[in-house]
């Protein structure tokens, strides 16, 4: 192929010469080219493998609806980029390009060895080939996708970063070809704020190739360009796809904003991509269409392109993609590229499969060859096309047939127009269905949702001056609707006719037929899925999976429903199209995540005590978003023996925990006591000022979903505590009981969590380390006891003492003011050192808890389990004036029954097996029906063997008896059920050193 | 991707700041109804398609909760009610 002197329009500059690496060896191009035109200009091909037979393929088209000319850019560095189209990637400095397929290599592909074999894989062969056994379903798996036609996911860490930026517009115009071009100035000139936005690197769309012939199109685009550019109230954003147009107008687009740079000239600080939020009052759809291919045998082959393609090369990039052409094709803008060619040079032979009564004499007599009522039927060559057999054809009713064979055309480039398909995606995102129209042989966008225009080509207007004059129009109703008026009045132009002739599908060779490229659906194909007995479009695309890649059958999915149409003898508008959704053309994950990765996704919370728990060397866990300390190793200590030593000094002198993750909900109001009664299952009528209760809250289906101790400040002022995790949940449930269905209750709610920080200061001598720190409360076990809260000084911090063990050890938490926490800590840490005060974080917590069968809710309970499952049946007061939430599920039948899986204790026969937390458990060493699983499992340093929690079917009556627990790793482990409290039934550690 | 107007806030903000906080106006049964009748309040919801009447909490605004008509196969919105007006008109 050859580049052209200078053309009119071209976008490359020819000062400014690229290198591009294409599979180990390097080749040029021109700045402005595209990767595509590059390659074409250096002959490369071919430039993929297809999808299941491994065939030769080429370039096809010019734009984002190329399904064959995937590649892999800069693989496997940083900068690695999946499944670009080289249609559309813009040629940068020292590009490093790979075919995205070929198994194991572009020139040999295993799969095109297997051509004996292509005759049985035909739709479904996946399906009824790789189903047996069961167990190889993996391997199936693990092979198939070696050899799907895509490129690898990347490896390294992504080198770019990405953004988002958010808008309101008054009227946002998708596409910049004339009609959108007209419709944005129309509309800022009318006084609207306007956003234009198109996925190429410049305004112009396909009208590009109309400047080159047209000197009125010319003058006009030129004046249209610089008006746009120098109007304030528009915003043109270019190298921007709109990907989807969501409810009351949220248009999204991706914005490329260094592709098309050489790596070592992108800027860091800039993102690589931009996805734009933009919501319009009013959308302009300037999408334009996409041109179909032509069905006939072997129309895959490489140099088979797009008549509108092919256009497009010549006039933009200034390449002749063959200079041997077949044009063929059912409407008149063959004769356009026809004379475009001869202006070149190249004398095309011209097949309308219409029987045209355009007068072609003056085609004919510059040299051009016009046959009419002919089509081809078939393409002939290996690795590209090197000539096509057409014949005389006749529509009879809805059947075409072959009159007579005619002639064998030489050839290296076939320019196919099979018609036009308006570009309805974003139409359809918000669930449109497109419209059949005969007239057009085309579904058209139905337009149908409020706010919304279309213009231009996608509204089937053929040529550029009737796409301004739509593009107009639209602005004028745009306009309208905003309640402003145009500069100029618009009427609805015309829509002149391209003639495009009925769809052409001829059974010859139906299987090389090729109707989605990229994933080799070919006519037979849809015949042999109907003959299954598939009837719905749906279906058929889904069993051959016709639309299924990347392209989404951007020219491959109307010619399936013509074909479906053809072989059931259904009108195409009773068919259908299969349904459009986002994104119109691939998203990359880094643009839909833009700046929200890591931690500004997922943001970490810490307490005021943590760099104190850095310096003491903590381990971290994340509970929730909270950093909480999971141990504190000594040393080169490992978990258990931290672990060890941590729970010892929490039951025999002293040890400290940083609690202030608790969720914490201030509630204050004259109805504040009766909230609480209606919202946790116990009793609060009798709790004093001083006090504190421990509460477990259901849902209306009866089942826990938090639990906490709450402290009475005074009849109308009440402090809530929550898990770690569930506070926001909690807070929302409060707030949503509250607000519809007891209104009338006097109460207001405010999270506190982040305001209070609290130490636990845990053990035997917490008393005494208590003394020594806050001498305005009376610690005695009589003036203090267990679940009361006094108002005190500690340390000179004014501070709220709860004594409340989540351990079974006497233990004081210190509440104070969060700036204060740190400080709270770091002096109870000093002051503690006469007792060897031991910090432990949540794993000791956990093990000093399940000694005492505490509960963790969302550990021990998953939502199906209600307070007599949990064995807390004393926390339900039933003879509450009004019933709490979940009540009355209490006593429904199944909550009821007595064989519920029971939270239970269980002990392994050989102490030191510590049991798998979610190990299944079973009554028989025989049985495989499960009854139940292990919730919670430690190996106890105090008692020195492991504990475990599990629920088990019907538990409660199993105590005392053996059943067997099957961890993954295969054996039968006797375990004997018990109840939870595994250590000090008696409570006598409760009040520690008096 | 709809926009919600607050009632309370009195602002068309994005639907990204709510949460959809179920069907509204469930009649939370009595305690004295049968298994059958408190299982029908609990579990089962009408699932309309078209037009519905769900309950919204403004979450990242007032955190209010109140009601939106919403037509949920086109995403248009008919009404939105406070539980306040609904109290006055009865």
């Amino acid at each position: 192929m050859k580049r052209l002197p200078p053309q009119p329009c071209e976008r490359i500059n020819r000062k400014q010469r690229l290198s591009f690496k294409w599979h180990g060896r390097w080749y040029s191009g021109f700045a402005g080219d595209t990767l595509a035109s590059a390659m074409l200009v250096n002959d490369v091909t071919p430039v993929a493998r297809s999808f299941k037979y491994g065939r030769r393929r080429g370039i096809m088209a010019a734009g984002v609806e190329e399904p064959n000319a995937l590649v892999t850019l800069e693989s496997g560095s940083h900068h690695h980029t999946p499944n670009v189209r080289a249609t559309d990637a813009e040629l940068y400095e020292e590009m490093q390009v790979q075919a995205a397929s070929g198994v194991p290599s572009l020139e040999h592909d295993i799969r095109a060895w297997l051509k004996p074999l292509h005759r049985f894989m035909s739709a479904g062969f996946y399906y009824k080939t790789f189903k047996a056994p069961k167990n190889w379903w993996p391997w199936y798996e693990k092979g198939l996708r070696r050899f799907s036609g895509f490129s690898a996911a990347p490896s390294e860490p992504d080198a770019e970063h990405y953004d988002h930026q958010y808008h309101h517009a008054d009227i946002a115009v998708v596409g910049a070809g004339p009609a959108g071009m007209a419709a944005a100035l129309a509309a800022a000139q009318g006084g609207a704020r306007v956003i234009l936005l198109d996925e190429r690197p410049a305004p112009g769309g396909e009208m590009v190739s109309d400047c080159a012939t047209d000197q009125q199109a010319r003058q006009w685009f030129e004046a249209t360009r610089q008006a746009l550019e120098t109007q304030a109230n528009v915003s043109i954003l270019t190298r921007t796809t709109a990907y989807a147009l969501h409810d009351y107008n949220l248009l999204l687009a991706l914005e490329r904003r260094q592709d098309h740079l050489a790596l070592k000239a992108r800027n860091p600080q800039h993102s690589r991509q931009r996805s734009h939020r933009i919501r319009a009052r009013q959308v302009i759809l300037a999408t334009g269409s996409h041109e179909r291919p032509l069905l006939f045998a072997n129309n895959d082959l490489s140099g088979i392109m797009l008549a509108s393609a092919v256009r497009r090369y010549l006039h933009e990039y200034a390449v002749l993609c063959g200079d041997e052409v077949v044009i063929a094709g059912n409407n008149d803008s063959i004769y356009v590229l026809a004379s475009e060619l001869l202006n070149a040079g190249v004398r095309p032979v011209v097949v309308d499969s219409r029987d045209s009564s355009l007068d072609t004499a003056a085609l004919q007599q510059r040299g051009a060859v016009v046959r009419t009522n002919h089509a081809i039927i078939e393409a002939v060559g290996s690795s590209r096309v090197t000539a096509v057999r057409i014949a005389e054809i006749r529509q009879t009713g809805n059947r075409w047939d072959i009159v007579s064979l005619k002639e064998t055309l030489p050839c290296n480039l076939v320019a196919l127009s099979g018609g036009f398909s308006p570009v309805v995606h974003l139409d359809c995102h918000t669930g449109s269905r497109p419209v059949f129209s005969g007239e057009f042989q085309a579904f058209m966008p139905a337009c149908d949702r409020p706010n919304r225009f279309v213009a231009g080509s996608v509204n089937a207007h053929p040529d550029w001056a009737g796409c301004r004059d739509d593009g107009m129009h639209a602005a004028a109703s745009a306009l309208a609707a905003l309640a402003l008026t145009p500069s100029s009045p618009a009427e609805k132009p015309r829509r002149k006719s391209l003639g495009t002739g009925p769809f052409l599908y001829l059974s010859h060779k139906p299987d090389k037929v090729f109707l989605d490229m990229q994933n080799d659906v070919k006519a037979s194909d849809i015949a042999q899925a109907i003959a299954e007995n598939y009837r719905s479009i749906e279906h058929i695309k889904r069993y051959t999976a016709l639309g299924f890649g990347t392209d989404q059958g951007k020219t491959g999915n109307v010619n399936g429903i013509a074909v479906a149409s053809a072989v059931t003898g259904i009108p195409m508008e009773q068919i259908g199209t299969t349904t459009f959704r986002p994104m119109y053309t691939p998203v990359t994950m880094g643009a839909l995540a833009g700046e929200e990765t890591g931690l500004l996704y997922d943001p970490q919370r810490f307490t005021p005590m943590q760099h104190s728990h850095v310096q003491a060397g903590a381990q971290f866990e994340v509970v929730g978003q909270w950093m909480r300390p999971w141990y504190f190793p000594q040393g080169d200590e490992d978990l258990h023996t931290a672990v060890a030593r941590e729970c010892q000094a929490a039951r025999q002198s002293l040890a400290m925990m940083d609690a202030s993750t608790l969720g914490k909900i201030d509630i204050q109001g004259p109805d504040a006591r009766e909230l609480l009664a209606r919202v946790y299952t116990n009793a609060w009528a009798k709790l004093a000022p001083g006090k504190c209760r421990y509460g477990l809250m259901c849902d209306e289906n009866g089942m826990i979903i938090d639990d906490g101790v709450t402290a009475c400040v005074s009849d109308t002022h009440f402090i809530m505590t929550t898990t770690t995790g569930g506070a926001a949940r909690v807070y929302a449930h409060l707030e949503r009981w509250h607000q519809t269905e007891w209104p009338e209750l006097r109460v207001c709610f405010t999270s506190v969590t982040d305001h209070w920080s609290t130490t636990a200061v845990v053990g035997p001598k917490a008393r005494r380390l208590m003394e020594k720190i806050c001498s305005d409360i009376d610690f005695s076990v009589e003036a203090f006891p267990f679940m009361d809260w006094r108002e005190g000084t500690v340390l000179g911090v004014p501070a709220r003492v709860m004594r409340i063990s989540f351990s079974g050890e006497l233990s004081y938490e210190i509440n104070v003011q969060a700036n204060y926490g740190r400080y709270i800590w770091d002096q109870v840490h000093e002051i503690g050192q006469a007792w060897n005060i031991t910090p432990y974080g949540t794993e000791s917590m956990h093990v000093l808890r399940a000694e005492k069968g505490y509960i963790i809710v969302g550990q021990d309970t998953d939502g199906s389990i209600t307070p007599h499952d949990a064995g807390m049946g004393w926390a339900v007061a039933r003879n509450k004036p009004y019933p709490f939430i979940g009540l009355r599920s209490l006593s429904r039948s199944d909550t009821a029954r007595a064989d519920r899986k029971q939270l239970v204790g269980l002990l392994t026969a050989d102490p030191d097996t510590v049991l798998p937390e979610g190990c299944q458990l079973v009554r028989h060493p025989e049985d495989s029906a499960m009854l139940g699983h292990v919730t919670s499992s430690y190996h106890s340093p105090t008692l020195q063997r492991s504990i475990a929690m599990a629920v088990v079917r019907n538990g409660f009556a199993l105590q005392g008896e053996t059943i067997y627990a099957r961890p993954v790793s295969g054996e039968t482990l006797p375990v004997l059920i018990r109840d939870t409290n595994f250590y000090d039934a008696g409570k006598e550690q409760l009040d520690g050193e008096r | 991707m709809f926009l919600i107007t607050c009632p309370y806030c009195g602002e068309a903000r994005e639907e990204q700041e709510f949460s959809y906080a179920g069907e509204a106006l469930i009649k939370r049964a009595p305690l004295d109804s049968s298994d059958a009748e408190w299982g029908d309040y609990l579990f089962n919801r009408n699932n309309t398609k078209g037009p519905t009447l769900e309950q919204w909490q403004h979450t990242l605004g007032c955190r209010k909760l109140f009601m939106v008509e919403r037509n949920n196969v086109t995403n248009d919105i008919l009404a939105i009610k406070t539980f306040e007006s609904l109290r006055s008109d009865s």
